[in-house]
């Protein structure tokens, strides 16, 4: 489970993000919905630890990651951006591997080439995994990424808009994964999604923000509303009885 | 996870180079390399000597010049190690230590001292040694203020951080002259002796020291060699796998002062060398790995300074250019380098 409590960032007098106190449960695809500028984003790097907030506490399984030790949090819970550049060439095997860094310290067992192994094949990596990533495409990216957070084993995964710059396909494809990887591997998956359709139809919880707060948190059905839906996006919407479940119509 | 992990062929295994044509580049280069530096070393040990090799005249005339090939080796070292760690702890490979001026700032504190102290040993109580190592330790805790400061990730983008360490450099250089001015003559002659080195003149008096610290810095970077790979992903990437990523690039900035101040101590400033090694290395190693990284850059530094010194001094006896050809190379390749990327 993760547990903030009061957690506070701020960034001038009059723009900060929270204080945010929600429990999240553990299991499933827990999507961060919201406009832009609601604080989704910087909620979830500090969960993440990427981010150090003002005030407050993040735990997750009773680990508080802002002061538990990295070593010790790097296997509980992992986070990746959406935005990652670095400069040395890595081929998919490579990055992936670097993913067993909390269990290997770089040196890898048998162990930990299994996982990398398994984590590649569960994104269907297999034949791609000898290539370079900057000879990959958009799509093959992410999932070389994902990769390498599945790789790292941790019970909580958060990703920060992992469908930025995907086509349908890919998009649709990267939320089938994970979908797979919330049930057969049993991953809590935490994610930060623009588009409400996506959240609706994939995930199991949906946790909606606004102007640096938490404005709702529930299941699918009791957030896809007209009305929850307006209020949180300032836009008209609505919601209409589509082929696979609700859909939000903002247009 | 999936079931068919257990049918799948047991040889998929992760190295630190890419395929077979990688592995095969780094060898055959690598023992290239160690080829042509065992000759060099040779070759300026052994040229125009006309004794027998390990006479006792032989062993006479080899002396000066094992104190030369001594500082090449440390100096590439120092170089190669502190470049190629200071790129990845900055996760870029443009700016260098000596680009962002690092060596002005060991200039500067040498010629206060000078200036504030005066030059002559025992009238302020400070022996060569002393001021040696005060010289040293105050570039080290200056460089680590300095750039953990500026390279906090305040100024976020790289053409920010590089205008500001060119201007940097260039104000202390400027301050430095200033200050040298108005030195006495004398003064100023101790001084100038001891910032222009060469490999023929360079200040091997604390050699003895100078040695056994580059070899602690460098060999915790070789120790911590892992943790760089992890830091080449960048902060974010490193922190999520369980690194505390501002304590290391501290560690590390911290590593690279000792050794351009080991460096600038024994030979003065050079800008590019750094520069033309790590990025050579890169080109042939192509591999995320430090272990191959750090030694592959310290060979090229060490043939590429060793042939230029043996080249001009016996060649085309010009040795008070070894310098600048260096240089010369290393700052059309980072020209190349630029112009070829078309960015930072």
């Amino acid at each position: 489970m993760i547990r903030i409590h009061d957690l506070i960032r701020r960034y001038s007098s009059d723009a900060e993000i929270g204080p945010v106190s929600i429990d999240l449960p553990a299991g499933g695809i827990v999507a961060l919905i919201g406009p832009n500028g609601a604080g989704k984003s910087t909620l979830l790097t500090m969960m993440g630890r990427l981010l150090t907030p003002d005030g407050g506490t993040v735990e997750i399984d009773g680990l508080d990651v802002h002061r538990a030790p990295s070593k010790q949090v790097a296997r509980i819970v992992s986070i990746l951006r959406q935005e990652n550049h670095f400069v040395t060439r890595l081929t998919v095997r490579q990055l992936v591997g670097f993913g067993r860094y909390p269990y290997s310290g770089g040196r890898l067992t048998q162990l930990d080439e299994d996982k990398i192994s398994e984590a590649i094949d569960f994104l269907g990596l297999a034949d791609l995994e000898q290539r370079f990533i900057d000879e990959l495409s958009g799509g093959q990216r992410q999932r070389a990424y994902v990769a390498m957070v599945l790789a790292q084993d941790t019970e909580f995964v958060l990703l920060d808009e992992p469908l930025n710059n995907l086509d349908m396909k890919h998009a649709v494809q990267m939320m089938k994964h994970l979908r797979r990887a919330a049930e057969e591997l049993g991953r809590t998956i935490v994610i930060v999604l623009h588009d409400i359709n996506f959240a609706g139809h994939y995930a199991d919880r949906i946790c909606a923000m606004k102007g640096g707060a938490v404005v709702e948190f529930g299941t699918p059905a009791e957030i896809m509303t007209d009305e929850v839906l307006t209020r949180v996006f300032d836009t008209p919407v609505r919601v209409a009885e589509g082929p696979s479940g609700p859909l939000a119509v903002y247009y | 996870m999936s079931a068919d992990t257990f049918h799948r062929a047991p040889a998929r295994h992760s190295g630190a180079l890419a395929d077979p044509a990688h592995r095969l580049r780094y060898r055959l280069v690598l023992i290239a390399l160690i080829a042509a530096a065992l000759l060099l070393t040779v070759l300026l040990l052994c040229w125009d000597n006309p004794y027998a090799p390990f006479s006792e005249r032989w062993l006479r005339i080899s002396r000066m010049r094992i104190s030369g090939i001594v500082v090449i080796a440390v100096v590439t070292f120092c170089q190669a190690f502190a470049t190629v760690a200071f790129q990845t702890a900055t996760n870029n490979r443009i700016i260098t230590p000596s680009i962002m001026g690092f060596e002005s700032l060991y200039v500067l504190i040498q010629t206060a001292i000078v200036f504030f102290f005066g030059a002559a040993a025992g009238v302020t109580g400070l022996d060569p040694f002393a001021r040696f190592l005060l010289q040293s330790a105050l570039m080290v805790v200056f460089a680590v203020l300095l750039y953990s400061w500026l390279l906090s990730g305040r100024f976020g983008n790289l053409h920010v951080m590089l205008l500001i360490g060119i201007i940097l450099g260039t104000g202390m250089g400027a301050l430095s002259t200033f200050l040298q001015q108005m030195l006495e003559p004398n003064e100023f002659d101790v001084l100038a002796a001891r910032l222009f080195g060469s490999i023929t003149n360079a200040n091997t008096d604390f050699l003895w020291f100078v040695i056994p610290v580059c070899a602690v810095a460098g060999g915790a970077i070789w120790v911590l060699s892992r943790r760089l790979n992890l830091l080449s992903l960048g902060r974010e990437i490193s922190t999520n796998l369980g690194l505390n990523h501002k304590r290391q690039v501290m560690l590390m900035l911290t590593l690279v002062a000792v050794l351009m101040a080991m460096s600038t101590s024994l030979f003065g400033p050079m800008t590019f060398l750094g520069f033309l090694v790590a990025t050579l290395a890169y080109v042939i190693a192509d591999t995320y790995d430090h272990r191959l990284l750090l030694p592959m850059a310290w060979l090229l530094g060490y043939v590429a300074l060793g042939m230029a010194y043996f080249l001009l001094k016996h060649v085309f006896t010009l040795v008070s250019a070894v310098t600048i050809i260096v240089e010369l190379i290393g700052g059309l390749v980072f020209l190349l380098v630029i112009l070829r990327k078309g960015r930072l």
